[in-house]
């Protein structure tokens, strides 16, 4: 594991942050810490950086507790805090190299270290321009080279993206995947696509308490409500399609079969099906042997946005209650 | 003796962060105007000084520029060093810095040595006034090195104040505003003595930074006078490390 997270809580007063928390990162996994604003997603980062410690509970990093071997544990990650905090008046070769001599780099290292990340992040043209001159996805591209100059085990990005215009994402986004190909990367984001375009590994968290965790695949299968496949069959007559309606309810796990209207000789039908069972195969099997003419069949799962919109709303409500 | 290279190396290396922040600081002081100004001001306001009353009191002497530039300081000091703290607080950047393995300590350090520095530079070009008397008449140098001495020393303590007042906010102005009171209450406690009761008079006295500087300017070092110097110093920063890690609480 790159990173083991045991029962963390984080009290600011009175109010809990991050209210008894758990979760693993393997390494080389990229994962995606979703949730609303306030959800305590920075708020756990800082303290896996080593920024503030925990009120409770245990952090390791590589295997070494935050608390125990804070400077080992710093020197195997690299940040970029949230709003990408940089020194606007040094140009971009300075502040890097001062990074890399925080972390204990130099000479031959250092410049080769430099190089490949100024080559690595695209900042090339750049590098000899100060960072309050440079447009955001620039800056975001800097924010990374200092993160990585180290070459940490283990990367942590609080919203990287946040603020960019639609193309800078998809770059920022591509460089996240390409750097976190050697590495274990841990973002956090609000936005969906973001977890769904980089993550292996969601954890969603809200109000400080994890709801869910899992693959992408496995949060849509857990969370899947029953689902609804629309068809369309061809038939000539009204009445054969009268008969054809009750032989749906006959398939397993249907739950309701619902008559959406004739276009010409096209009917429309949609199926609900219950929770977690793919029925498509048994509806080809059956038009096969029945006969029908099956123009089109489409599933409708739910998408992750459902899914995280379902988990984050209903626990704000059922805490309000 | 033997001297062990690879030991001692292992003993520098042990400063090397607060040398990096330390020439990342000095260089953000030069990049910007501060330090320029900086400089500006102490050479005309004592140039100014110095012209108008040497002449006319007729004596070869820094005296008056040595009772003038602890007053320029009051001023020119908290300007030096609001920034830097409150900066990187206010900037984000402190988060970046604490995270990096450093001990808090050496981020103080660096910073602290950093503005010290620039006041010593902003004092250098002063210089000129003393070589310009040494041509016009005999002049007693003991009290021009225990002046500049006691300028740096007082230098010194005012920079940890106007740190710990950086650090105790991300507002610059707020920053400027707590290091000149303070700095201003330690120049001024040996000016008020006779408002304080007579129990408390000496160790006022002995509180006042200008107190122990016009000791030192006099040209006699004393123990005392160091003494004070070197735990006003080291309390300062003490506390600034604390306030650097009340993130922590």
């Amino acid at each position: 594991m790159a990173i083991t997270v045991r029962n963390l809580t984080k009290l600011y007063g009175a109010e809990k942050a991050v209210n008894d928390i758990s979760f693993d990162v393997k390494t080389g996994e990229i994962l995606g810490f979703l949730g609303p604003n306030g959800a305590g997603k920075t708020t756990t980062m800082k303290i896996i950086t080593c920024y503030m410690p925990p009120t409770s509970g245990m952090v390791e990093v590589e295997g070494l507790d935050i608390a125990e071997h804070s400077f080992d544990v710093r020197k195997k990650i690299g940040y970029l805090p949230e709003m990408n905090p940089l020194y606007l008046d040094m140009n971009v070769v300075e502040y890097l190299e001062y990074s890399a001599r925080l972390y204990g780099l130099k000479d031959a290292l250092l410049r080769s270290r430099l190089k490949e990340m100024i080559d690595v992040c695209g900042i090339a043209d750049v590098r000899r321009k100060d960072i309050g001159e440079l447009s955001k996805g620039f800056r975001q591209r800097v924010g990374l080279a200092q993160a990585m100059i180290h070459d940490p085990e283990v990367l942590i990005l609080d919203e990287p993206t946040s603020g960019l215009d639609p193309n800078q994402i998809v770059e920022i986004r591509n460089l996240i995947r390409q750097l976190g190909r050697a590495k274990t990367v841990v973002l956090s984001t609000h936005i969906l696509s973001e977890v769904q375009a980089t993550c292996d590994h969601v954890i969603i968290i809200n109000e400080g308490t994890i709801v869910a965790d899992g693959t992408l695949e496995q949060l849509q299968q857990d969370f899947r409500g029953s689902e609804k496949i629309s068809l369309e069959l061809k038939a000539s007559t009204t009445n054969a399609m009268i008969a054809i309606y009750p032989k749906f309810k006959d398939i397993q796990h249907v739950e309701s079969v619902e008559y959406g209207g004739q276009e010409g000789d096209l009917h429309k039908f949609s199926i609900l099906t219950q929770k977690g069972f793919d029925i498509r195969e048994e509806i080809f099997r059956r038009a096969v042997s029945e006969g029908w003419v099956l123009m089109e069949m489409s599933r409708k799962a739910t998408s992750l946005e459902e899914v995280f919109h379902k988990l984050t709303t209903a626990e704000t409500t059922n805490n309000k209650q | 003796m033997k001297l062990n290279i690879k030991e001692l190396s292992m003993h520098l290396s042990k400063f090397s962060n607060v040398g990096t922040i330390f020439k990342k600081e000095l260089r953000s002081y030069f990049n910007s105007a501060v330090a320029y100004v900086v400089i500006v001001v102490f050479l005309a306001i004592v140039g100014w000084m110095y012209t108008s009353s040497m002449f006319l009191i007729n004596v070869a002497s820094l005296r008056m520029m040595f009772e003038l530039v602890p007053l320029v300081f009051l001023f020119v000091v908290p300007a030096v060093t609001m920034r830097l703290l409150a900066e990187e607080k206010k900037a984000g950047t402190i988060e970046l810095l604490t995270t990096k393995p450093l001990h808090d300590w050496e981020i103080i350090a660096g910073k602290f040595l950093a503005a010290w520095a620039l006041i010593g530079i902003a004092l250098l070009p002063t210089l000129i006034y003393y070589i310009t008397i040494v041509f016009l008449g005999d002049i007693d140098n003991g009290p021009v090195i225990g002046g500049y001495v006691g300028l740096l020393l007082m230098a010194g303590v005012y920079v940890a104040i106007g740190l710990l007042a950086s650090s105790l906010t991300e507002n610059q102005i707020v920053a400027f505003i707590i290091g000149l009171l303070l700095m201003f209450a330690f120049y001024m406690m040996d000016k008020v003595l006779i408002f304080v009761p007579d129990f408390m008079t000496s160790v006022v006295e002995y509180l006042g930074i200008d107190f122990h500087f016009s000791n030192i300017a006099r040209g006699v070092i004393d123990s005392r006078d160091i003494v004070y110097f070197g735990s006003m110093l080291g309390f300062t920063l003490y506390l600034s490390v604390v306030s650097l890690e009340k993130r922590k609480w």
